[in-house]
């Protein structure tokens, strides 16, 4: 079994040595980290540092290398989001770190994506996200957007103020697998309940898988109204996404 | 030292009002629609609620203009109605308060991030707030307070415009979560690391709002005291809202709240309120609580 030691970063191998606590998710990122070659292992550290500079750099030059832009991809960039989201999680970082992080990682998905859709490879999955009707907030809703793009996959954005009807004709426009709700206040908080219906008046509602989050919402609300997913922050937007298709995180 | 810092200075504790949003609803304001349109359109609610909160215990009450910057404004094609909306807001609540009874000037975040986070400059931010002040400072209110916020940036740009505009006293107050290491804002700022920042940064009182249910509201007022010495205040929400019959419901009843509040106050808060699904019957509890107690 491979130890902290095999991992042939020393960035990677000292945060994940002070932060990620539990033993189960270190076992895993060890095993990640020390199968990944070094010269990816700096993208990572340069996702983790929020270095979007580097992150630009190694990342072209990895490609310029010769390595697979999908393996830059998943032990580059993904890989250090990875470390990214337990620190977030775990309150060592917060939003304005999780920021820096997620450009440094669209910073080397700029070189990464002309090669992948050239070569025919399609994007992880397709997301429409909106602010619910009534509701003008979107800090939050902007951030699951940045990460979402940033781990593979085509978001729409819808931006505020979304009606059910705008929901439903992206979705068929796009042929979106999952549709992301948000909303900040109490009052417009219903609204996702009313999308969802929509959806079902409509006949779609099997088609899509239905994801909310935001700060007055809930797990249990978001049961009640029968979303199919919730997630506390936008960390947990991408597993949740990544979860609702099937993809392993 | 105005009457407003020197009241609250010789007061073991006052009592603040309830939710702005939540009252507005129940008098036809729309989900969704813009709250503080309502000072210029049906100007008796405006005043009739700073009323009803007096009436129901209030020592201060704060105004409509919670979220009557250029940046929230403009969402609603009223950018330009700036100094008018505040000073408006003012004016309503002065018009309700009687000799001894206080104004804050609410001012909410603008709902944009800070460059590199976001794309807001410093220089814009500090714009609007500025005219915020001065339309709120034109209303005649007693203080500004700066509230819901989380980030730091934001936060000391809003105190900075107040001092540069106005002797208006400054109320700072941020927004916190309960996280697996403790209390946070969105941003990462302790409630320790606040309290010495806001008094840095020029606020008089200090504090905290919304986010969380009262009894970890107590453990954020006391760990403020622990950093400063400052006078604090504390708008607490109604709980955690939940669904009940389709209906969203705050659990946190008017008596429940009263008798918690009593720790707010003995971990160290100043200046007592009700955030998000409070309403005047709150603030009667609170009141027949707090100053029943107080001999």
């Amino acid at each position: 079994m491979p130890e902290l030691a095999d991992i042939a970063n020393d960035v990677i191998r000292a945060e994940l040595d002070e932060f990620v606590e539990r033993d189960d998710e270190r076992r895993e990122l060890i095993e990640l980290y020390a199968e990944a070659p070094a010269d990816l292992l700096v993208i990572a550290a340069a996702v983790v540092q929020g270095d979007h500079v580097a992150s630009d750099v190694l990342t072209e030059a990895a490609l310029g290398a010769g390595t697979e832009a999908l393996e830059v991809m998943d032990d580059g960039l993904i890989a250090g989001m990875a470390l990214v989201g337990i620190k977030f999680r775990e309150n060592f970082i917060f939003v304005p770190e999780v920021l820096a992080c997620a450009r440094a990682m669209k910073a080397g998905m700029k070189h990464i994506e002309p090669i992948l859709s050239a070569s025919g490879v399609e994007p992880v999955g397709r997301v429409i996200m909106g602010t619910v009707k009534g509701d003008l907030h979107d800090i939050g809703k902007n951030l699951c957007i940045m990460l979402l793009s940033g781990a593979g996959f085509e978001v729409i954005d819808l931006g505020v103020d979304t009606s059910p009807d705008e929901f439903i004709e992206a979705v068929e426009e796009h042929e979106a697998e999952v549709v992301g709700m948000s909303a900040l206040l109490t009052t417009t908080m219903p609204n996702m309940g009313r999308t969802i219906e929509a959806f079902i008046d409509a006949d779609l509602r099997d088609d899509v898988k239905v994801m909310v989050g935001g700060a007055p919402v809930t797990p249990d609300f978001a049961d009640e109204m029968g979303a199919d997913a919730y997630g506390d922050n936008a960390v947990e937007c991408v597993e949740v996404a990544k979860r609702l298709l099937g993809i392993s995180a | 030292m105005s009457v407003f810092l020197e009241t609250v200075a010789n007061s073991s504790v006052l009592i603040s009002d309830g939710a702005t949003g939540t009252y507005l609803q129940q008098q036809g304001l729309e989900p969704g629609g813009c709250p503080e349109e309502f000072n210029s359109t049906r100007p008796e609610v405006i005043r009739g609620m700073a009323a009803d909160y007096f009436a129901a215990g209030s020592d201060m009450v704060e105004t409509n203009s919670f979220g009557a910057s250029r940046y929230m404004l403009a969402k609603y094609g009223l950018g330009d109605r700036v100094e008018e909306l505040n000073r408006l807001a003012g004016e309503l609540a002065r018009e309700a308060a009687e000799p001894g009874q206080f104004v804050l000037g609410s001012i909410g975040p603008t709902g944009e991030l800070l460059d590199p986070m976001g794309t807001a400059t410093e220089e814009e931010m500090y714009e609007a707030f500025s005219e915020q002040v001065r339309g709120l400072a034109a209303g005649g209110v007693d203080a500004v307070c700066i509230e819901t916020m989380s980030d730091m940036g934001e936060m000391s740009l809003a105190i900075r415009a107040s001092r540069d505009h106005s002797d208006l006293p400054v109320v700072a107050t941020m927004t916190y979560d309960r996280g697996p290491r403790g209390f946070f804002t969105m941003m990462g700022i302790t409630p320790e690391a606040a309290a010495e920042q806001l008094s840095t940064a020029g606020a008089d009182i200090v504090g905290s709002n919304c986010g969380i249910a009262i009894e970890d509201m107590v453990e954020i007022i006391a760990a403020f005291r622990s950093a400063t010495d400052r006078p604090i205040l504390a708008h607490i929400n109604a709980g955690i809202p939940r669904i009940e019959a389709g209906k969203i419901i705050y659990p946190d009843l008017p008596v429940y709240m009263a008798e918690q509040m009593e720790r707010v106050v003995e971990a160290g808060a100043n200046i007592v309120g009700g955030c998000c699904g409070t309403g005047p019957d709150h603030v009667r509890a609170f009141h027949a609580h707090l100053r029943s107690s107080e001999n």
